[in-house]
């Protein structure tokens, strides 16, 4: 336990309490200053050091990202100024720092009253911070900006901090400068966090309402819940209900971190702290829900609660037929823990026995995908991703199609699409060479400022369906890498789409119907067919491969007929190898998946699928 | 490099087969195989060596005395009532001196008899036979003759690495009728790279012109190992192409056709029914054989069983009086079946329906609508088309 008793959880003045998160993009050294803060507030001493101790996921520290967010509480003395000496207690609140997560960030930016807007001195703001920052003072969030990593010989703390002035709308002297390595600048910075951030407001006679922010599967101890209590009071022998489903669950254990979970007998007003029901899936305790107690429950439940809603969705198979219930089982555990994840089987001609996904976006997918491979070890082939189209019939019927393969035949009258509000920020030079990938993916230019002489934030409204296609690697490449890029849900818009079906010898192979703009049919097609033709081996009989709009043919190549398949040698009287060739080709042939009459081997499909430009927006947290 | 054996079971120290095996009764014939070469042809995986490659260890001059030795052992493990056909093959069996075939020939003849009318073949380097040593060949009892022409290409020669001259293999086969041979075949390869379709047409032309009775065309296949592999993977020579095979064998059976010939498997034509080779019909109709030699492979009853496959190795087991096999297999019901299908498929005369359960004349009958197949007196037999696929009909028809 920490040693200020008088701030013990449940009984802490909520005037000492500040709430706050780090809004920093990969990298500017998030971890490193959150680290140097438990260090110097004695939560953590140097010897137990872990170093980046608030990741813990493997797959997060390795790629660099967060995806849950956790908060620790820590106890600080002020320092210096007209507040030295006043005891306060910090709950610093992890946000995930990607684009995906925009949902999650919301709640835990709305569970804080300030934000820590961290920027590395040597390189300025990112489109992931940039976006972040508008979404935390939509919150009403006060922001100190900080800019990091000063003792680097390159920081440029001058030019980043007029930046970040225009940005904020305060003036460049007001941006604290720090290093998370030295440590330089952060007792400072915690003194700041004091003096600056309000500290929660609420009705502690009320009933209980409490935010959660993040909620996490833990395999002993069940589903852990993060709370930022608002009004009222949560004790530990509490029945707490959840507003938006009305469940019940008996209180097993309330706390706080710090930095391990600290079993506590309540949480009071503008505290922040975990639970514990017994519950095995974070479905039954979501993120944004409202946590009341059964028997005096709050009439009305706190805003912003929204039902994660799949954006991208994905086909993934086994590659071994006989990993499927592997996959299966895989995928209810990491659903445990993964409230948006969504999943039904689905066959493919192609493809044999999967599962079509559904996913936040793009990273999520390529998350999922990874843990399925590394944590479970399967191997797995995945549909090119598509968005979920709204298709309204002439006869007024609608249909939400969530794989092209259904799409529904019969007359369309309107195909919706979704379209997301994306931030470009690029360096002047590469202005022109950004607004023509955006037009060549039907964006509109929303606006475009300059953020300092010489860099330049665009925002472009563009199809969803053009960004998880090869969006982000064209980006990088244009621009040299300079580029960032984030984007958020707005919508979705009226869209010329049709559906192109890819068949072989008259059969529409599945895995790669695909709905494309009118525009774009053409090239989908051909590309598509081109490759299939490259990779199928030649049969016995002329084999047409035909990319079709309905009935409409638009592209084709031909498989020509194999002529000849046979040993013309003389092999004497060695009758077992030429049976053991046989045997071992015919072990190939059962291998082979049938479309129609046409043997193709499942790694053809597989090279067509995953030579197709990889799906890598989801990297755009990434430098 | 000659190309691997297969894996099998082990076979005991005195050669002897599993209990109850049993001669099929279709026919007994000998293989002796001669695992010597002047020098190797960069296509060649066929276990033979040069004199260069084989260094001390086994002699060709003490070859024939080896082979005796294994006979020997084979007189105690069947008894077949006659010997029908001898096949020397290799390598170059006209390396050894026509006496020492002559002495093996005795040897089997005294073994365990040969008919009457048997047919007693030998390979055949063109420039390795005289009109002398014919003539002793045919003496000695060789009743027919196959000859490696290849091609009449001097370019195609080369490439392949042959010793010859175009016109020689022409010459030989002149020679060796003159000599009395009534059976003589010619070797073709077709698809060498850089091979011309005059080139082809020429060869046809000139195998047909020497008067032979018997023509074999093989495609050129690119066996690992081989020089000729190494060659294309260095990007020194083009791979093969299929499609240009397949022209050429359709060149090969229009010439061929024209000339009189017919064929009788994939990639034999025979001018008439008594020209065609009964031992190699012997093994594609399951007949039963001795292998003698080293590599060689034996079929008696179901069991195949195949020798150790260097020379040394395989002498010095006869040496100490040990049987020279290498591995067997003791066929099961489905490997016999997959092997009739797959052989007899083959041969013009085709496949009993009989032979195919529901599902195997199901697919005949597709192929059959394919074109790849023809149905005659209940029988399936390949058409043209289907020669070229016959290996992708068999699995076809196999389960
Ligand atoms: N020189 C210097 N390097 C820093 C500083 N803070 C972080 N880094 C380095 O920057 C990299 C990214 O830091 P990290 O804390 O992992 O960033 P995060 O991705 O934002 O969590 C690491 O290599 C850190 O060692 C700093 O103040 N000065
Ligand atoms: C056992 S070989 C020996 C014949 C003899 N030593 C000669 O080369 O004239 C029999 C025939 O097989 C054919 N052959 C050998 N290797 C081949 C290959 N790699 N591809 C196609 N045919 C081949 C040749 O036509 C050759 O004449
Ligand atoms: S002569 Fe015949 S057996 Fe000898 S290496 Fe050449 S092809 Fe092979």
């Amino acid at each position: 336990m920490p040693p200020v008793t008088a701030n013990s959880p449940g009984a802490t003045d909520p005037g000492r309490i500040r709430n706050f998160c780090i809004i920093a993009h990969i990298d500017h050294g998030k971890s490193t200053l959150a680290d140097r803060m438990l260090q110097l507030t004695g939560v953590v001493d140097a010897r137990q050091m872990r170093a980046q101790y608030l990741d813990r996921m493997d797959i997060e520290r390795e790629r660099g990202i967060t995806i849950k967010s956790q908060a620790v509480r820590m106890p600080w003395t002020v320092r210096e100024g007209d507040q030295v000496g006043d005891q306060a207690v910090l709950n610093m609140i992890d946000t995930p720092g990607h684009v995906d997560f925009t949902y999650e960030v919301s709640r835990s930016l709305a569970a804080c009253e300030g934000a820590v807007l961290l920027v590395d001195a040597a390189q300025g703001i990112e489109a992931q911070t940039l976006a972040n920052l508008y979404l935390a003072l939509e919150n009403d969030l006060h922001v100190i900006p900080v800019l990091n990593k000063i003792d680097l010989p390159a920081a440029q703390p001058e030019k980043y901090a007029e930046e970040l002035a225009h940005l904020i709308g305060c003036q460049p002297e007001d941006c604290l400068r720090v290093s998370g390595k030295t440590g330089e600048g952060v007792p400072h910075l915690l003194d700041e966090i004091v003096r600056q951030f309000q500290p929660p407001t609420g009705d502690a006679d009320a009933p209980a309402r409490a935010m959660i922010f993040d909620s996490v599967y833990d395999v002993y101890r069940g589903v852990v819940t993060y709370v930022r209590v608002i009004d009222g009071r949560i004790e530990a022998r509490d029945r707490i209900k959840m507003m938006s489903t009305g469940a019940v669950h008996e209180l097993l254990e309330l706390g706080v971190i710090s930095p391990e979970m600290e079993k506590a007998q309540a949480l009071g007003v503008g505290e922040v702290g975990y639970l514990i029901t017994g519950v095995k899936d974070v479905r039954q305790s979501r993120v944004g829900d409202t946590v009341t107690i059964n028997i005096r429950p709050a009439k009305e439940a706190l805003g912003g609660y929204k039902d994660p809603k799949p954006m991208v969705y994905s086909g993934l198979y086994p590659i071994d037929g006989s990993d499927y219930p592997g996959l299966r089982d895989a995928l209810d555990k990491l659903k445990l823990n993964d409230a948006a994840l969504g999943y039904e089987p689905e066959t493919s001609a192609a493809l044999g026995f999967g599962f079509r996904c559904g996913f936040l976006g793009l990273l999520h997918l390529e998350i999922i995908q990874e843990r399925l491979e590394r944590e479970f070890g399967l191997d797995l082939i995945s549909t090119a991703p598509n968005v979920v189209y709204r298709v309204i019939m002439e006869d007024g019927a609608e249909h939400t199609v969530t794989n092209p393969s259904e799409y529904p035949t019969g007359k369309v009258a309107e195909v919706y699409e979704p379209v997301v509000r994306a931030t470009v920020l690029t360096p002047n030079d590469f202005v022109g060479a950004v607004m023509e990938l955006c037009q060549g993916r039907r964006g509109t230019l929303l606006g475009m400022d300059y953020l300092s002489a010489d860099r330049v934030e665009l925002r472009y409204t563009l199809p969803l369906a053009e960004i998880i296609y090869d969006f982000f690697d064209q980006l990088k490449s244009r621009t040299k890498g300079y580029a960032s890029l984030d984007y958020e849900p707005s919508g979705e818009q009226k869209a010329d789409l049709v559906k192109v079906d890819i068949l072989l010898h008259g059969e529409a192979v599945d895995a790669f119907s695909a709905i494309v703009h009118k525009d774009k049919a053409y090239n989908y097609g051909v590309t598509i067919a081109a490759k299939l033709r490259n990779l199928i081996p030649r049969q016995q009989f002329e084999v047409p491969i035909q990319a079709a709009i309905g009935n409409r043919v638009i592209a084709r190549e031909t498989i020509r007929a194999i002529r000849k398949d046979v040993l013309a040698k003389c092999y004497g009287g060695d009758i077992t190898r030429k049976r053991k060739l046989l045997e071992k080709q015919k072990e190939g042939k059962k291998r082979m998946k049938m479309v129609g009459r046409v043997e193709v081997p499942q790694e053809a499909f597989i090279a067509a699928l995953s030579t197709s430009d990889s799906p890598d927006a989801g990297k755009g947290g990434k430098k | 490099m000659p190309g691997q054996l297969p894996d099998g079971d082990a076979v005991p120290a005195d050669g002897a087969l599993p209990d109850g095996t049993a001669l099929t009764g279709r026919g007994f014939g000998v293989y002796v195989h001669v695992p010597f070469c002047a020098s190797r042809c960069g296509y060649c995986d066929f276990n033979t060596y040069t004199a260069a490659e084989l260094g001390g260890g086994a002699s060709r001059d003490q070859y024939a005395d080896t082979v005796l030795a294994e006979l020997a052992l084979a007189r105690r493990i069947v008894n077949p009532p006659r010997v029908d056909t001898v096949f020397f093959g290799g390598g170059t069996p006209t390396l050894l001196d026509p006496d020492d075939l002559g002495r093996i020939l005795e040897a089997i003849d005294r073994t365990w008899g040969l008919a009457g009318d048997a047919e007693v073949t030998t390979e055949a380097n063109p420039e390795s036979v005289t009109p002398e040593s014919l003539r002793r060949l045919r003496k000695a009892g060789f009743t027919r003759i196959s000859l490696g022409m290849q091609s009449a290409a001097l370019g195609v020669l080369a490439v392949l690495d042959r010793k010859h001259t175009p016109g020689r293999a022409r010459a030989a086969a002149r020679e060796a009728r003159e000599a009395g041979f009534d059976h003589v075949n010619l070797d073709l390869i077709y698809g060498t790279p850089g091979e011309s379709v005059d080139d082809f047409a020429a060869s046809l032309a000139a195998a047909v012109g020497a008067g032979v009775d018997h023509v074999s065309a093989y495609a050129l296949i690119v066996e690992d190992g081989t020089r000729l592999a190494t060659r294309m993977r260095r990007g020194e020579l083009p791979y093969p192409s299929d499609d240009v095979a397949a022209d050429r064998y359709l060149a090969a059976e229009a010439a061929l056709g024209a000339a009189g010939f017919s064929w009788y498997e994939v990639s034999n034509w025979a001018t008439s029914e008594a020209a065609r080779c009964r031992h190699n019909l012997l093994y594609w109709t399951g007949g039963d054989w001795w292998g003698l030699g080293p590599g060689a492979h034996s079929h008696v009853g179901g069991v195949r069983w195949w020798n150790v496959k260097h020379p040394s190795a395989y002498a010095s087991r006869l040496a100490d009086g040990h049987s020279p096999g290498h591995a067997r297999e003791v066929l099961t019901a489905t490997d016999r079946h997959v092997e009739d299908v797959m052989l007899r498929l083959r041969l013009s005369s085709g496949l009993p329906l009989s032979a195919l359960d529901a599902a195997g004349r199901e697919a005949a009958a597709h192929a059959v609508k394919d074109g790849l197949l023809e149905e005659r007196d209940d029988r399936l037999v390949l058409t043209l088309r289907g020669r070229l696929l016959a290996d992708a009909v068999v699995r076809d028809l196999l389960p």
